[in-house]
C-alpha cells in the first residue's frame, strides 16, 4: 500500500467511505473496509505531512552528463 | 610589379578572409527566389531594399528549423558566411532561423498549426490526464525568468512539500527550441517526474516563437510524461499549447492546475476519516441494537412462561372469585330453597294432616256415633214403618205374590201372564207352585 499514489489512495478511501455509508457491507466486510480506510487515511496524511520540498535543477557538465543540484533560486524556501 | 594571383588563389584568399572575419553571424531579411532541388537542401535569396545575399539551408538543418520557409517571409537567421569557390560566390549557410515580423510569424504559425493538426498532434483523444498529486514536477523554463519565480511561489503556497525539478533552458531565440526539446527528453528519463510544465512568461510574438516550433511541438508530443504548456499571457496561443496535454493560460495558472491545495486535501482526508468512523459507529450501534433486539426475542420463551404464569394467576384468581361468587349465589339460592323447602316441609303437612286426620277421626267417630244413633232411630222408625208396609203383613191379610218361574219376575199385570206359565205364589207363612191354566181378563 505504501507505494500507492496519493490520488489512488484518496480515491480508494472515498470509495470505502461511500460503501460504508451505504451500509450494505457485512460486518466482516465493514471491519475490513474500516481497517483499510484507516490505513489509507494514515497513508494520505503521511504523504501530506512529508517534509520540506526539494527544488532542484538539472545541470550538464562539460561531457553533457546530467547532474541534479539543489536550486538556489528558491529563496522563499529559505 | 603587382603579384598576379590565380583565380583559385584569389578565391581561396577571399574565402579564408570572409569566413574568418564573420564566423557566426545573425542576419535578417526577406526570403525570395526559394527553391528546393532533389538534394533536399533549400536555396534562396535573402534580400533587403537594395541588397541581397544568397543563402542555403541544408536538409539536416531544415528539420531543426521547425517552420516552413516561404518566399516573402521575413526571417532572422543565424549562419556563417561561406564562399563557393567553383562559382566564385559567397552565400549564407543558415543553421537556425525564426520568422520575423507579425506577418511572417503569423504565416509560420498558421502553416505549422495546419500541418500538425492534420497529422493528428492536437487530437484530444491522445491527451493524457494530469496526475492529481505529482511526486515531482519537471519544469522546462528559464532558471532566471518570471515564470519559474511564479511557479515556485504558487506551488509553495498551495502545497509546500511538492518536489520540483527545473530543467533550465533558454526560452527565446533560435537556440531555445533544441534546448527545450533536450530538456523534455531528459526529464523523461527521470523516474519520479510525473508531469512536465513547459513555460515562459509573457513576451513579444517573436519571443514566444520557440513554442511555435515544430521540433518543440514534436518533443511535447513524444514525451511519455504528460506536459502542461504555459506560454506568455492568457491571450497567447502557441503550437505548444495545442500539442500539450493541458494548456495553462499563464505560468501561475499552470502551478495552480498542477498541485492541489494541501490544506483542502488535509481537510478532505480528515472529513473522509471522520465520515468513515461515524458510519462505522453508526453501523456498530445499529448492529448492537439489532443484536440486543434479537437477544430479547431469544429470551422470549422465559418471558412467555412468565406471561403464562401471570395469565394462570389471573385466571385462577378469577376462577376463585367466580367460584366464590357462584357459591354465594348458589348458597343464597340454597338458603332460599331451604326456606322454601322448610316452608313446604311435608312433616308439617303430615303433622297438620295428622291433626286434621285426628280431628276428622274424632269427627268420624262422633259422626259415626251420631249417624249410628240417628240410623238406629231411623231404623226403628223404618222398621216400624216396614212392619206397616211389609208385604208379609199384607199376605197375612190374604194377598199373594205371583212370580214367574224360573226367573222370579213378579207379575204385576195380567198382560205378562201366559197360559202354561209355571208360577210361584207366595202367601203368608209360605209359598206354592202352580201352573196357569186359564187367563181371565177384566
Amino acid at each position: 500500500m505504501d507505494d500507492m499514489k496519493f490520488e489512488e489512495a484518496l480515491a480508494r478511501l472515498e470509495e470505502i467511505v461511500k460503501k460504508m455509508e451505504n451500509g450494505d457491507l457485512t460486518l466482516e466486510e465493514s471491519l475490513d473496509a474500516f481497517e483499510e480506510g484507516i490505513k489509507l487515511s494514515r497513508l494520505c496524511a503521511k504523504k501530506l505531512n512529508e517534509a520540506e520540498r526539494r527544488v532542484e535543477i538539472l545541470l550538464k557538465d562539460e561531457d553533457e552528463n546530467v547532474e541534479i543540484k539543489p536550486f538556489a533560486g528558491d529563496t522563499e524556501n529559505g | 610589379m603587382q603579384e598576379i594571383l590565380t583565380v583559385t588563389e584569389l578565391t581561396t584568399t577571399i574565402k579564408s578572409l570572409l569566413e574568418s572575419a564573420f564566423g557566426f553571424l545573425w542576419v535578417t531579411g526577406e526570403i525570395s527566389n526559394l527553391r528546393q532541388p532533389r538534394s533536399g537542401h533549400v536555396y534562396c535569396t535573402l534580400k533587403a531594399e537594395n541588397s541581397q545575399i544568397r543563402a542555403v539551408v541544408f536538409r539536416q538543418t531544415l528539420r531543426t528549423i521547425g517552420f516552413d520557409l516561404e518566399d516573402g517571409m521575413n526571417i532572422v537567421c543565424r549562419g556563417r558566411l561561406s564562399v563557393y569557390q567553383q562559382r566564385g560566390e559567397y552565400q549564407l549557410i543558415i543553421d537556425a532561423a525564426e520568422p520575423r515580423g507579425l506577418g511572417a510569424l503569423q504565416m509560420a504559425f498558421e502553416q505549422l498549426k495546419k500541418r500538425l493538426e492534420e497529422e493528428g498532434l492536437f487530437d484530444p483523444s491522445r491527451k493524457r490526464n494530469i496526475p492529481f498529486l505529482p511526486r515531482r514536477i519537471g519544469i522546462v523554463t528559464s532558471s532566471t525568468g518570471a515564470a519559474i519565480r511564479d511557479i515556485l511561489h504558487i506551488t509553495k503556497r498551495r502545497y509546500p512539500s511538492i518536489d520540483i525539478l527545473i530543467a533550465p533552458v533558454r526560452v527565446q531565440g533560435v537556440e531555445a527550441p533544441p534546448e527545450i526539446c533536450g530538456a523534455i527528453a531528459t526529464l523523461n528519463t527521470i523516474e519520479d517526474v510525473d508531469v512536465i510544465i513547459v513555460t515562459r512568461g509573457g513576451g513579444s510574438l517573436e519571443d514566444l516563437f520557440p513554442f511555435n516550433n515544430e521540433r518543440v511541438a514534436r518533443a511535447i508530443f513524444e514525451s511519455k510524461i504528460p506536459v502542461i504548456s504555459a506560454v506568455g499571457h492568457e491571450i497567447d496561443f502557441t503550437i505548444a499549447d495545442f500539442v500539450a496535454d493541458l494548456r495553462a493560460p499563464t505560468p501561475s495558472a499552470a502551478a495552480e492546475l498542477v498541485v492541489p491545495i494541501k490544506k483542502e486535501l488535509v481537510d478532505t482526508i480528515r472529513s473522509l476519516r471522520l465520515r468513515m468512523i461515524n458510519s462505522n459507529q453508526r453501523m456498530t450501534h445499529r448492529r448492537t441494537e439489532r443484536l440486543s433486539s434479537y437477544y430479547e426475542r431469544v429470551k422470549d420463551p422465559r418471558r412467555r412462561i412468565e406471561d403464562l404464569q401471570m395469565n394462570i394467576d389471573d385466571l385462577s384468581e378469577r376462577l376463585v372469585t367466580g367460584l366464590r361468587y357462584g357459591f354465594d349465589v348458589r348458597e343464597r339460592q340454597l338458603t332460599n330453597y331451604e326456606g322454601l323447602l322448610k316452608l313446604m316441609n311435608p312433616l308439617t303437612r303430615i303433622h297438620n294432616d295428622v291433626l286434621k286426620l285426628d280431628t276428622m277421626k274424632k269427627g268420624v267417630v262422633v259422626g259415626f256415633q251420631q249417624g249410628m244413633s240417628g240410623l238406629k232411630q231411623r231404623l226403628q222408625k223404618d222398621m216400624a214403618l216396614l212392619d206397616i208396609l211389609s208385604p208379609l203383613a199384607v199376605l197375612e191379610r190374604g194377598y199373594g205374590i205371583v212370580r214367574k218361574l224360573p226367573d222370579g219376575t213378579i207379575f204385576k199385570s195380567i198382560k205378562a201372564v201366559e197360559v202354561g206359565d209355571n208360577v210361584n205364589v207366595t202367601v203368608s207363612s209360605g209359598s206354592f207352585n202352580a201352573q196357569v191354566t186359564e187367563i181371565v181378563r177384566e
